[in-house]
């Protein structure tokens, strides 16, 4: 198996830890991954020109079509925004056709069927559970696990196409690989409220805040994340803005696996997790 | 004369300018952590740096940075091959002209005794070096013109330093040229060395000279005959040779030197070797007085940069030093486009029509901001729309050959432009309340604002009445928007609810939606879309006021600007009709 690897902007220069998780259980796994020089998927741009947006995008999707193998990408928030740059472009003739005039002056083009994968999509209908399960050689018993959606992977659904929108299960799923128990938490498919932090601190911190309150009361020994902005905020700015919250430490799902599959710690970057994760025995690897 | 006062000139200037200059890099503020600094505490950090950088063992880290960055300039070459062969080419030719033929007296001379400009190796080496400049900035130029991307970044800077480059070498090469066909300098060299009126000699040795050293004479000579010829060859072998190559050595000239010789005589009796060669030290000195003011200023500035920045290591940075850096940075941009042709915002400069999107342009009208506090406001909302579009991917900090930090630069720079009043959209919307962005846009829609397919050429849902036909205001979208659930009191502190703005977008009032703080404070977790049950993009609607707000309001951005003064805003296409 083999894809192209798809980062961001954020997890090189932010998250690395998610960048090595990443690669460390893609090579246990026996999956490879292909790099390449990209731009930005345009999602955080989207806020001020949708088809500035869509052309960044498209361009991703096209060197990646070019490359000749699907695109996988642990952030949820630019896997979002590739698919809905090809709903539009599948969709909207016009926007189609500006957007490839412009890409032509590279010799690019983008063309329909590219497929667009996030890490966990990879990991549970590309690989399927049974070939991770059968990797996994140290079983996480004993965690409790509250695994966070993210928004931008899971809806609109008719476009982002992950899972059901209203009771998903994909990542419970991936979760009881490792051996660990997924809890039951109302707000598991709430927004973490990242998107709000550069611009409403005040809301932002409250939607997290409710989240970790959430996680705490369901028994949660970590929340679970598999996405770049969502992480960011439940380790770095929960530490920063709510150092009072119950200390419940945010995991990246790599990180997780990457336990279960026999991975040093620190090969997956868990010492860069700003609230450090304290594995119960029986977890420990 | 002229030489001698315009030397001094250009070196008074040049000092004075690099003086100029380098203070700057221990008074300019850039970032906030820098407010409280003083301009002492600044330069003792960068003279204590200094001093522990070289007494210590990182003396020899710096060697090697100096060795493999300054000398071999392999941070170019692990760019681009051509990149490197160009900037190799421009840099050794123009410094080895610089040591061997401009310093001659003071250095060549002191090394090599023998020393002539008109002997070889010299001669001929002069040539190379020569060759090496023009090869440079042709590919240079090359490069420039052909490349869709840098001839976008290519400012009149970069086209002026290729230019004055240009201007010295083929003056010099034309002077050279000139030199070799000239009978004047003839006379005046036997005047001087042999101090011979005898025709008897002087007709063989002008035989030899028209026919060995391409000189042209005023009168014809005849060159055919070998026992003249044999006789000029004495003369010479006996006055001229220890000084005089052969100018076909001087392979860029001499050609040159073949081709003129149609005109030689008049160029002789004009003394076109005057001419140029005033033309050529009055270039090469413009040049120096100009070296600290221009693009030039980079070959002091980056070898600086690249050994303070590429001698970091991991002990902390302190404030002083990291502001003496950042002000370095701006003077250590050779603006040689490398950061914009890798920045992963780069495409989203096609459709946005903001130059200063592009890191290189940004860091230059940064440069600019800081230096001259009175810049427009239309340059610095231009400027600040560029520096909020970065997405910190550090991308351009790797690949920057002069080793700037652009990243905390660009975090900096921002902190700035916030302070001044230049934020990000959500924030100066959030400075009026909606109904006042109502009021404006009713007078903008009416009289300058753009049709709506105009600005939306492609995907555009507020105008089309079929987005919200299904909207039965049930509020749905209210009920599960956590921002609703978030706030203690949403009428207060949203003005609309999710529900409220579908349905004035249904009553075709889009304009009074798009200051409501709910627009602005969407989380763009679109649970309102996906629990419509009427299928109404109530996210993506949202999305789209946002982008409308923006392109409407953003010459308010500062204050009131005139709309005019930055007209140059997202690019206007002809109306499309959509699918």
């Amino acid at each position: 198996m083999k894809y192209v690897y798809f980062p961001g902007c954020k997890i090189p220069a932010w998250l690395p830890a998610y960048d090595r998780a990443t690669r460390g259980i893609f090579k246990a796994l026996g999956i490879d991954l292909v790099d390449s020089e990209f731009n930005c998927c345009g999602y955080p741009v989207r806020h001020q020109h949708l088809e500035a947006s869509l052309l960044s995008s498209a361009r991703v999707l096209a060197l990646a079509d070019q490359i000749g193998a699907p695109l996988m990408t642990p952030c949820q928030c630019c896997y979002g925004n590739l698919r809905h740059a090809q709903y539009w472009l599948g969709e909207n003739r016009v926007l189609r056709r500006r957007v490839n005039a412009i890409l032509r002056k590279e010799n690019l083009r983008w063309k329909p069927g590219i497929r667009v994968r996030h890490l966990l999509q990879v990991l549970k209908e590309d690989l399927g559970l049974a070939a991770v399960a059968t990797a996994v050689v140290h079983p996480q018993k004993d965690i409790r696990v509250a695994a966070h959606y993210g928004c931008h992977a899971l809806r609109p659904a008719n476009i982002v196409g992950f899972d059901d929108p209203q009771a998903p299960t994909i990542f419970e799923d991936l979760i009881a690989v490792t051996g660990a128990t997924a809890v039951d938490w109302p707000l598991r498919l709430n927004c973490c409220g990242a998107p709000l932090w550069e611009k409403n601190r005040v809301i932002s911190t409250r939607l997290m805040q409710k989240k970790i309150e959430d996680a705490d009361q369901a028994g949660a020994d970590m929340i679970c994340t598999a996405c770049t902005y969502c992480q960011h905020q439940f380790d770095q700015v929960r530490l920063e803005t709510l150092p009072h919250a119950p200390p419940i430490p945010a995991v990246l799902y790599p990180q997780l696996l990457g336990l279960a599959l026999g991975i040093a710690p620190a090969g997956l970057g868990m010492n860069e997790n700003r609230i450090q994760w304290t594995p119960t025995e029986g977890g420990t690897p | 004369m002229i030489f001698t006062i315009s030397l001094y000139l250009a070196l008074g200037i040049c000092v004075a300018g690099i003086l100029f200059r380098t203070q700057r890099w221990v008074t300019l503020r850039i970032g906030p952590e820098t407010d409280t600094l003083t301009v002492g505490a600044r330069i003792t950090a960068a003279t204590g740096q200094t001093i522990r950088a070289l007494v210590s063992r990182r003396v020899f880290k710096l060697i090697g940075i100096f060795i493999t960055d300054v000398l071999l300039q392999l941070n170019i070459l692990h760019q681009s091959f051509w990149r490197w062969i160009m900037h190799i080419c421009l840099f050794y030719g123009m410094i080895l002209l610089i040591l061997m033929h401009a310093l001659d007296d003071p250095l060549t001379r002191t090394f090599f005794p023998d020393y002539e400009s008109t002997l070889n190796p010299f001669l001929w080496l002069r040539d190379l070096f020569g060759l090496m400049v023009l090869a440079g900035a042709g590919i240079a130029m090359i490069r420039r013109v052909a490349g869709h991307r840098l001839r976008q970044m290519t400012r009149a800077m970069d086209t002026f330093t290729l230019f004055f480059i240009g201007m010295v070498i083929v003056s010099g090469m034309m002077l050279e040229a000139v030199q070799i066909v000239s009978e004047p300098i003839f006379n005046e060299m036997v005047d001087e060395y042999l101090d011979e009126d005898d025709e008897e000699i002087l007709a063989p040795l002008r035989a030899y000279w028209a026919s060995q050293y391409g000189v042209v004479f005023e009168n014809p000579v005849d060159t055919d005959d070998p026992a003249v010829l044999a006789e000029g060859y004495e003369t010479h072998d006996e006055y001229c040779i220890s000084c005089h190559s052969r100018p076909v050595s001087a392979f860029m000239s001499y050609p040159v030197a073949r081709f003129i010789r149609p005109v030689a005589r008049r160029f002789n009796r004009i003394r076109m070797d005057t001419w140029l060669w005033y033309i050529h030290f009055l270039s090469a000195f413009a040049a120096l007085a100009w070296l600290p003011f221009g693009k030039f200023f980079h070959l002091i500035a980056t070898p600086v940069n690249l050994l303070i920045c590429g001698s970091r290591t991991t002990d902390t940075v302190s404030p002083a030093q990291l502001a003496n850096r950042r002000a370095l940075g701006l003077d250590a941009c050779t603006h040689c486009g490398i950061c914009s042709l890798h920045c992963k915002v780069a495409p989203i400069q096609l459709l946005i029509d903001n130059i200063t999107i592009l890191p290189s342009e940004k860091l230059a009208g940064f440069a600019r901001h800081v230096r001259h506090r009175h810049g427009s406001e239309a340059e610095a909302a231009l400027l600040a729309e560029g520096s909020f579009i970065c997405t910190d991917c550090g991308r351009c900090t790797e690949v920057c050959p002069s080793g700037i930090d652009l990243k905390d630069i660009w975090q900096a720079s921002k902190q700035d432009l916030r302070r001044q009043g230049f934020t990000e959209a959500h924030h100066w919307i959030m400075k009026k309340p909606a109904h006042e962005w109502a009021h404006l846009a009713s007078e903008r829609s009416v009289a300058s604002g753009p049709s709506f397919k105009k600005t939306f050429p492609a995907i555009h849902l507020t105008d089309r009445p079929e987005t919200f036909r299904g909207c039965i205001q049930c509020t749905i979208c209210t009920t599960v928007c956590p921002v609703v659930e978030a706030a203690d009191d949403p009428a207060r502190e949203l003005d609309l609810t999710p529900q409220q703005i579908m349905n004035l977008l249904r009553l075709q009032m889009a304009d009074d939606a798009l200051g409501a703080r709910m627009v602005w404070n969407c989380v763009t977790c679109y649970m309102c879309q996906e629990h419509c049950p009427q299928g109404v993009r109530v996210a993506d609607v949202l999305y789209e006021l946002r982008n409308i707000a923006y392109r409407r309001f953003y010459p308010d951005t500062v204050h009131h600007l005139d709309s005019q003064s930055i007209s140059h805003r997202p690019k206007e296409e002809a109306p499309e009709a959509a699918p």
